[in-house]
């Protein structure tokens, strides 16, 4: 399989500060938006961290990127998936992460959301669909 | 089959840099093809020259640069990760004005788009790190 479009699923597992895989992984990202691809991201583990919002890192003198996940739907990618056990297990609920969405050019540009609550069973299937998978 | 491998880790700290050179190796002796090996995160830090690890020791960065040589393989280390660890090649090093490089020459510099590419043109694109 040399031809053709891929799908890409970009998996982020870990805590967004304390290691550069999350800032990394996200460059990579934005760099697979200009070939073309079926691109989608999955969040589990800590990596549900990655995209909570209002984040700050005053004083830990880490660079905040967090603001470039909402720029995600400008690059047409547009399938996030959150997966529901590990928000559950840190305590956290869709309400605590950024609302990422994108302008759908099939419906008048509307606005519409880019993130899928799924289940493990349901991420285990998704990565199962996938030609490649990039996990960090 | 075809593979792409991307390193994500250091060497010497981590094993994976050496379970992806023994993968290629032994994926090469059966016949398979490399399409390129990809060096991301710290796996930068895997194309120095500058190492000396000690004699009775494997040499990762020799390892590596030999199956190189020995297959061809392209090599490429990412630039955006390469320069924030201070990992720079002759050219980079007279661009950014630096009074030294270390990237052993059997590697090659280049942007993401490679990584994304060598996962588009190979069957497996395999993840070599923690």
């Amino acid at each position: 399989m040399s031809e053709g479009i891929k799908k890409f699923m970009f998996m982020n597992t870990k805590a967004p500060y304390g290691t550069v895989y999350a800032l990394e992984s996200l460059e990579v990202v934005l760099i697979s938006a200009a070939f073309d691809q079926d691109v989608s991201l999955a969040f589990c583990d800590d990596g549900v961290f990655q995209i909570t919002d209002n984040q700050k890192t005053d004083g830990s003198g880490m660079k905040n990127f967090s603001a470039a996940y909402k720029a995600l739907g400008d690059y047409d990618i547009n399938k996030i998936y959150v997966e529901k056990e590990s928000l559950e297990e840190r305590g956290l609920t869709m309400d605590n992460l950024m609302k990422l969405t994108y302008e759908d050019e099939d419906d008048d540009w509307a606005e519409k959301t880019s993130m899928y609550l799924v289940t493990r069973a349901e991420l285990a299937d998704l990565i199962d669909e996938q030609d490649v998978t990039i996990s960090s | 089959m075809n593979f792409t491998l991307l390193i994500n880790e250091g060497p010497y700290q981590h094993q994976a840099s050496d379970t992806a050179y023994q993968f290629a190796k032994a994926a090469l002796e059966k016949g398979h093809e490399i399409y390129r090996v990809f060096f991301y995160n710290d796996g930068v830090n895997n194309a120095t020259r500058l190492a000396i690890p000690p004699q009775d020791d494997r040499n990762i960065t020799e390892n590596w640069a030999a199956l190189a040589k020995e297959h061809e393989l392209d090599m490429v280390v990412c630039i955006a990760a390469a320069q924030r660890r201070g990992m720079l090649d002759a050219d980079e090093a007279g661009r950014q004005g630096k009074d030294a490089d270390n990237i052993h020459p059997a590697f090659r510099i280049s942007g993401l788009g490679q990584l994304v590419e060598g996962g588009i043109q190979a069957d497996r694109l395999l993840t070599f790190g923690d």
